[in-house]
């Protein structure tokens, strides 16, 4: 867990980095910083592991001061993701990722079971550990980054605009990894980014930050349903209910189907009739769902998971769970 | 025309061979006490100037000052410093020695200097957020990217070591030099040109040598470079 308390920076040059910010980001879940540059969302990041330290206020990791930490060894249990990914050019892939198993002098043996462990978490093959990170493209690259950050299991994992220096395919490859792996592990992360998209796709709560301040800390849905004032809503852009669409699963908005006894054929068939195009996912996005409306002749169609049909979806869902206003 | 070149070219070449033959022994016993001071100079001398290179990475007024004085060091004509030293080291290899570790100190400071400074900001940032302390970042990242910078710099110093340690004949110190001046006294050609390119070859062969193990750190850290056959041969050998 991490709790900003009333924490101002205030830098030598007497330039203010953030004004009496407050926030806390829940065991397990991911809080995305974002605002324009210069916002002191990066300020905040680096408040955590102690790169910079407060001019006032406190910031609790996992309940304690962390002034009262000892500040090398708050690092080695903080991840750390940059943008600059900042791999050790010469040092090999498998190296890299033992840096902080390294300098905690874990046994060689549980280093190399947990370098393997790694590798396979970011589904790269077990003969890059021996390569060096110049001869790996920039993608693969930042996700032996990601695999350095994790390495001794850290509670804690900052990222700072991880992916920003990826092409955009590349990006949405890793976002959509990344969220799978943070299903696996149970880490407190904080991002840092500027795009909104990015911060509506990876976060369980957003922080918008203006000049050295956060205007709003919500949930993704909350944030989009309710901006907060003019800045919030410019910073959205003004396809607020588009990007709605992309975060909402289908499973939120449909006619869930009445419990039957398991087993039952009839369940099951209906499902595989119509082929897997006819049927949606009950995880994807109404964004997916919509597309596939559009193009079908029927007007419902079954939501599935797991081969089972869990519930219909229609236009007139998506359209009511919207509400009125957004019918016009 | 041509026959008359040819002959004289010929009658010319066997003077060289001749007196490389009669003096073979002396000559090897020159070109190791040449190598002999050389080595002595590069075994005192780089772990100073690669200390120093370290020390002044903490304190910039620090650097300009050491690089300026190692940079004065470089302009003292080498025939005054031997003067000045010989009443304090007497005459030999000593007064020679000294002169030549105060020669070798700029390359070598420099290249340390400029190969730990110019680590990359994302690389050290990185190291720091991971926890590593200074002294880590210094000796896990800063020094082993630099060392090929470093060695480029000692390979700069040994080759005007080789070059200079010839003029410390002239106080006694032994090595190629002796020839040379010898030849000058005696107005023999043919033994100061023997001796000077033997000086010569021996400072390629060294900068050769240098440069090949400079290349295998490079490859070590991962550079993508091109090889030189020396180190394509090595490379092939080890593998």
């Amino acid at each position: 867990m991490i709790e900003f308390e009333n924490v101002t920076k205030v830098y030598p040059d007497g330039t203010k980095a953030i004004e009496e910010v407050s926030f806390t980001v829940e065991e397990g879940t991911t809080t995305v910083l974002v605002g324009p540059s210069g916002c002191g969302k990066t300020t905040s990041m680096k408040l955590v592991n102690r790169l910079e330290e407060p001019t006032e206020g406190t910031v609790y990791v996992d309940g304690v001061d962390n002034m009262a930490q000892d500040r090398i060894d708050l690092r080695r249990n903080i991840g750390y993701v940059i943008q600059e990914i900042g791999l050790f050019d010469h040092m090999t892939v498998g190296e890299n990722i033992a840096t902080v198993p390294e300098l905690r002098e874990w046994e060689q043996s549980r280093i190399d079971e947990r370098v393997d462990e790694l590798l396979e978490l970011m589904d790269l093959p077990g003969n890059y550990r021996d390569q060096y990170p110049r001869e790996l493209s920039g993608g693969q690259q930042q996700r032996i980054g990601v695999a350095r950050a994790l390495a001794a299991d850290p509670d804690i994992l900052l990222m700072d605009e991880p992916f920003g220096a990826l092409d955009p395919i590349t990006r949405d490859n890793l976002q959509d990894e990344f969220l799978e792996i943070q299903d696996r592990i149970n880490t407190t992360i904080l991002f840092v980014t500027h795009s909104i998209d990015e911060a509506l796709k990876m976060g369980d709560q957003i922080a918008i930050f203006d000049v050295g301040e956060i205007v709003q800390y919500d949930t993704p849905t909350e944030i989009l349903q309710n901006p907060k004032n003019e800045f919030v809503e410019n910073f959205i852009g003004d396809n607020r209910t588009f990007k709605q669409l992309a975060i909402t699963t289908v499973e939120e908005v449909m006619e869930p189907r009445e419990e039957r006894p398991p087993g039952d054929g009839d369940v099951i068939s209906a499902a595989t009739d119509g082929g897997d195009d006819y049927a949606i996912p009950a995880d994807a996005s109404l964004q997916v769902a919509l597309t596939k409306l559009l193009g079908s002749e029927d007007p419902t169609l079954p939501v599935v998971r797991d081969g089972r049909v869990v519930g219909t979806v229609s236009e007139r869902h998506v359209r009511s769970y919207f509400g009125p206003t957004e019918e016009s | 025309m041509g026959l008359i070149h040819f002959v004289l070219g010929l009658t010319v070449g066997s003077a060289y061979v001749e007196f490389i033959r009669e003096n073979f022994t002396q000559l090897i016993a020159r070109l190791a006490e040449h190598i002999l001071i050389t080595a002595q100079t590069v075994l005192i001398a780089v772990p100073i100037a690669v200390s120093l290179g370290i020390l002044i990475t903490y304190n910039d007024q620090a650097a300009t000052a050491v690089l300026w004085l190692a940079g004065i060091a470089m302009t003292i004509p080498s025939l005054a410093a031997f003067g000045l030293l010989v009443p304090f080291l007497g005459i030999g290899s000593a007064p020679v020695i000294f002169t030549l570790v105060l020669y070798s100190q700029l390359p070598v400071i420099r290249n340390t200097y400029v190969g730990l400074t110019g680590v990359e900001e994302a690389t050290k940032n990185a190291g720091r957020g991971l926890g590593m302390t200074r002294r880590q970042r210094l000796q896990r990242l800063q020094i082993p990217m630099a060392l090929p910078i470093i060695l480029a710099g000692v390979r700069n110093a040994v080759v005007i070591v080789v070059g200079v340690t010839a003029v410390g004949a002239y106080i006694g110190a032994g090595g190629l030099g002796e020839f040379i001046f010898e030849g000058i006294r005696q107005g023999d050609t043919v033994m100061i040109v023997v001796a000077t390119v033997v000086v010569s070859v021996l400072a390629l062969v060294v900068d050769y040598g240098i440069a090949t193990v400079e290349q295998l750190l490079r490859l070590r850290n991962g550079e993508q470079i091109e090889q030189r056959v020396s180190t394509q041969v090595i490379r092939r050998a080890v593998q």
